[in-house]
C-alpha cells in the first residue's frame, strides 16, 4: 500500500506547526545518539566556595576535541532577568573548537560573559549564557549541605536548576561560520553544537550545586542523586528571536518537515507490524502521560491544549486496548486515519512522534538528511516564465491566495528589527511606528502581491524580464522557486494576521530541538526544559533510547 | 574578526537601508560575503559606493545587449549586476559583451563570479589594464596589484571563455603515458577471468 505524504496545506498551518512535539528526529536526541562513544571529561573545575569560576568539559575522538568552557559570575538578584535585554547571567558559556590554551581561556574570560556586545573567534563554535532557578538552586543546595536529598514535587515542578536564554551559533559574534566546520560527520545534522552545549552546561549545574553545598557543610553534605539530576534538564526561555530563523531558512525547514513526513509515510506502510514493536509503540504512549500530567504552565492556552491532549491520548490508549488489533495490515495507517477523525491536532502530533519510537531503522536515515546548503537553491532560474511561476503558486501557496489582505485585521502585524538590541520583535502596524521598515517575512501578503502582477502579465514573459520591473518582488519569486522543489519549505498562513500567535513558531523550532513541556509565558515568549530524563554523560555509552518517555517526571 | 554570517547580514541590511528592494539586498548579501570569502575588499568598497554616491544618478540598464552605454550617467554595479546574473543565459550567446562606465566595478564581480557558475564557463573581464578570470565561482584571479580599486571603469569587456584544455595534446599524452604504468599487462587467462562482465551474453 502507498501512502501519500500529507498535504503541506493541512501540515504548514501555524496552528498545526505548533502542535509539534519532540521525536526521535529531534536534535538532542540525534546528538546523544551521535556522541554515545565520544570520551567525555571534566577537564577543569576552578570554582570558589560560592560556586563562581572557570570549569572546562569535554567531548573526544581521536583528534577531535569540542570543550564547553563554563564562567560562572556573581551577580545581583536585581539584575538577574531572562530577558534579552538583560546584560548579566549567573554563568555565560562557549563551545571551543579543540582544548583551550590558557590565553584562549584569558581571551575568552573577558568576552564570553559580555555575551552580544563581546567578540568571539573562528575557534568558538557556539555561545550561550544562562540563569539559575534561584527557588530550586537555594533548595538543592540547602538539601544537600544538611546532608539531605531536595524536595522531589519542587523539582518536578521546575524542572531544572538554570535555564539558558539564548543559545547562538554560525557566526554570530565572530563565532564560527558553519562552512568551517560542515564536512565534519559528526556534526552531520542541524544544531549538533548548539544540542552539546546545553547537554554540557547541564552537568556543569550538577557539578556546581554539589560543589556549593560540600563548601557550605563539607562534613554533612551529600551529592544530588544522579538518578535525580537524570530527571533534571535544563531550561530556556525563548522570545520571537527564533521566529525568523524558520523563514529565513526555507530548505532547511522542508528538510526537517519532510523527514518527519517520510517517517510517518513509511511506518503507515508497514503491512505488518511486530509484537515487540506494537508493544514498545504502547508502552511509550502509556509512559507519556507521565510527561502529560506533570506539564506545568499557567499559560489558559496551553492548557487548554494539554487537557485536550490528555483526553485524546486516554481516548486512544482506550481505543486501542478495547477495539484495535495491532496484528492486522497496516495497523499505524489504520491508527493515524482514526487520530485525525477523532482527535485534536496536539495529540495527533503528538502520537506520531511516538509512532517513531521502535523504528530506528526508518528514522537514522532522515536524520542525516536533515541539514541543508540553502546557498543551492539561492539563484532564480530566471529562464523559466510568467505562466511557469503563476501556476506554482496557484498550486503551492492556493490557501494563501484566499486571503483577503485589504483587510485590517489580515495585515495588522509587523515584524522588524529593534534597534537597541537588534532583535526580531512584532507589533501592531496601525498603533505602532516603523512599519515601513518591515522585515521580508510577511512571506503570504508578498506571494499574493506577487501572484495578482503575475495576472495581469504576459504568459511567455521570461523571469529576468519580470524582474525588471518588478524588483520589489524578488524576494518571493526566489521563494517561489524553491517551494516549488520543496514542498515543506514555506508556513502556509499568514504571519502577520491580528490572530497570528507567534510561540507557534518558536515550538515548531523548539519541537525539532526535542524541548519538553512548552509553557508559554504569553503569546510571544515560553519557557521549555531539554534533556530532562536524558542520560548523563557517563551513562552515555549504554543508555535508553526511549529515555523521553521512562523518566519519572 | 567578522564572520561571514555577520558580513552578509549586514551589507543585505544597509543594501536595504540605502534603498534596494529586499530581493536585490538579499544578492548584495551574497556578493559581499563572496568578495571577502576570496579575499577583495567587499566591505570596503560598498561602505565607500554607498557613502559617495547618490543612488538615483544612475542609469538603470534593463536589457543588457552586447555593447551598453549609459545615456547620461553612470550604471550602478549592483543593479547591473543583477540584471547581468538574471539575463546571463541570454547574455551568454554574445560570447562577448562590453560596458561603459561602471561605478565601483568591484562590486560588479561577484555578480560575473556567479553568473560563471551558472552557466559553467569560465569569464575574462578586462578594463584599463586590468585583467579578472572568474572561475566557475571558486575563485577570482586578477593581475590587479593596486591598494585601492578604482570607482569606475571606463570601458569593460567581458567574455565568455570555451571549456576547453589549458595544456596541450602533447602535455596530456605525456602525462597519460606516465599514468599507464600504474596498469597490468593482461594475460590470456586473465582477459577471460578477471572481467565480471561480457563472459555469458548468450543467455
Amino acid at each position: 500500500m502507498r501512502v501519500e505524504l500529507r498535504d503541506p496545506n493541512i501540515i504548514m498551518k501555524l496552528s498545526r506547526l505548533g502542535s509539534f512535539h519532540q521525536s526521535k528526529l529531534s536534535f538532542l536526541r540525534s546528538f546523544l545518539k551521535e556522541f554515545k562513544d565520544w570520551e567525555y571529561n571534566r577537564d577543569l573545575f576552578d570554582l570558589d566556595k560560592n560556586g563562581f569560576g572557570v570549569a572546562i568539559y569535554s567531548f573526544k575522538k581521536k583528534k577531535r576535541v569540542y570543550s564547553l568552557i563554563c564562567f560562572a559570575n556573581k551577580i545581583d538578584d536585581t539584575e538577574r532577568s531572562d530577558r534579552v535585554i538583560a546584560t548579566k547571567w549567573d554563568a555565560a558559556f562557549t563551545l571551543h573548537d579543540g582544548v583551550p590554551n590558557k590565553n584562549d581561556i584569558e581571551r575568552l574570560k573577558k568576552e564570553v560573559p559580555k555575551q552580544e556586545v563581546g567578540r568571539l573567534s573562528y575557534k568558538e563554535l557556539t555561545l550561550s549564557r544562562a540563569n539559575k532557578s534561584i527557588r530550586v538552586f537555594e533548595h538543592v543546595v540547602d538539601s544537600l549541605s544538611n546532608g539531605k536529598q531536595p524536595n522531589l514535587d519542587l523539582l518536578e515542578k521546575v524542572g531544572y536548576l538554570y535555564r539558558t536564554t539564548a543559545v547562538y551559533g554560525s557566526g554570530k559574534f565572530g563565532l564560527a561560520d558553519r562552512f568551517r566546520i560542515k564536512n565534519r560527520e559528526e556534526i552531520n545534522g542541524p544544531f549538533r553544537l548548539e544540542m552539546m552545549l546545553v547537554y554540557l552546561v547541564r552537568q556543569f549545574t550538577f557539578d556546581q550545586v554539589n560543589h556549593v553545598a560540600k563548601n557550605r557543610n563539607p562534613k554533612k553534605a551529600i551529592n544530588l542523586d544522579p538518578e535525580i539530576c537524570k530527571n533534571l534538564g535544563i531550561g530556556n526561555s525563548t522570545g520571537l528571536g527564533m521566529a525568523p530563523f524558520i523563514v529565513n531558512h526555507p530548505t532547511l525547514l522542508n528538510n526537517w518537515i519532510l523527514s518527519r513526513e517520510t517517517a510517518l509515510k513509511e511506518i503507515r506502510e508497514i503491512r505488518k507490524v511486530d509484537l515487540q514493536d506494537s508493544n514498545l509503540f504502547k508502552k511509550c504512549l502509556k509512559n507519556s502521560i507521565r510527561n502529560i500530567t506533570s506539564w506545568n504552565t499557567e499559560s489558559e492556552y496551553q492548557l487548554k491544549k494539554i487537557n485536550n491532549l490528555l483526553i485524546d491520548v486516554k481516548k486512544l490508549l482506550d481505543f486501542i486496548e478495547t477495539k484495535f488489533d495491532f496484528e492486522k495490515d497496516y495497523p499505524f495507517n489504520e491508527l493515524y486515519l482514526w487520530l485525525e477523525k477523532e482527535t485534536c491536532e496536539e495529540c495527533i502530533e503528538y502520537v506520531v512522534s511516538i509512532m517513531m519510537e521502535p523504528y530506528s531503522k526508518i528514522i537514522q536515515p532522515l536524520i542525516r538528511k536533515m541539514s541543508s546548503e540553502e546557498d543551492k537553491y539561492f539563484n532564480i532560474p530566471t529562464d523559466r516564465n510568467v505562466e511557469e511561476l503563476r501556476s506554482i503558486i496557484k498550486s503551492k501557496y492556493s490557501n494563501i491566495l484566499s486571503i483577503d489582505f485589504n483587510r485590517d485585521e489580515n495585515h495588522k502585524k509587523f515584524w522588524f528589527i529593534s534597534k537597541n538590541k537588534e532583535e526580531p520583535r512584532i507589533a501592531d502596524r496601525f498603533e505602532e511606528q516603523g512599519s515601513e521598515l518591515e522585515q521580508p517575512l510577511a512571506i503570504a501578503r508578498d506571494v499574493k502581491r506577487l501572484y495578482e502582477k503575475l495576472l495581469v502579465t504576459e504568459n511567455s514573459m521570461t523571469i529576468d524580464k519580470f524582474l525588471i520591473e518588478n524588483s520589489d518582488l524578488r524576494h518571493v519569486v526566489r521563494r517561489a522557486f524553491i517551494v516549488e522543489k520543496f514542498p515543506y519549505s514555506e508556513i502556509q498562513d499568514n504571519t502577520i494576521s491580528e490572530k497570528m500567535v507567534p510561540i507557534d513558531m518558536l515550538r515548531l523550532k523548539l519541537s525539532f530541538f526535542g524541548a519538553l513541556k512548552f509553557d508559554p509565558r504569553s503569546d510571544k515568549w515560553l519557557r521549555i526544559c531539554m534533556f530532562q530524563g536524558a542520560p548523563l554523560p557517563d551513562e552515555l555509552k549504554n543508555y535508553d533510547d526511549h529515555w523521553v518517555y521512562n523518566s519519572y517526571s | 574578526m567578522k564572520s561571514l554570517s555577520e558580513i552578509e547580514t549586514t551589507s543585505k541590511r544597509a543594501a536595504r537601508a540605502v534603498g534596494f528592494s529586499w530581493g536585490v539586498s538579499e544578492e548584495v548579501g551574497k556578493c559581499v560575503r563572496l568578495l571577502e570569502l576570496f579575499g577583495l575588499p567587499g566591505i570596503k568598497n560598498l561602505v565607500l559606493y554607498f557613502k559617495n554616491e547618490n543612488l538615483n544618478d544612475f542609469d538603470n540598464l534593463k536589457l543588457i545587449h552586447k555593447d551598453n552605454k549609459p545615456n547620461k550617467n553612470k550604471f550602478c554595479p549592483i543593479n547591473l549586476g543583477v540584471n547581468f546574473i538574471d539575463q546571463i543565459k541570454t547574455i551568454e550567446t554574445f560570447n562577448k559583451c562590453s560596458f561603459k562606465d561602471i561605478a565601483y566595478p568591484i562590486l560588479f564581480l561577484p555578480f560575473l563570479s556567479r553568473a560563471s557558475e551558472i552557466i559553467g564557463k569560465k569569464l575574462i573581464l578586462n578594463f584599463d589594464e586590468n585583467k579578472f578570470l572568474l572561475n566557475f565561482n571558486v575563485n577570482i584571479s586578477s593581475n590587479f596589484t593596486k591598494d585601492n580599486f578604482p570607482t569606475l571603469a571606463n570601458n569593460i569587456q567581458i567574455h565568455f571563455l570555451d571549456n576547453k584544455d589549458n595544456f596541450n595534446e602533447l602535455e596530456w599524452k605525456n602525462l597519460y603515458k606516465l599514468s599507464e604504468e600504474t596498469f597490468v599487462e593482461e594475460t590470456d587467462s586473465s582477459k577471460k577471468g578477471a572481467a565480471g562482465a561480457g563472459l555469458t551474453d548468450n543467455d
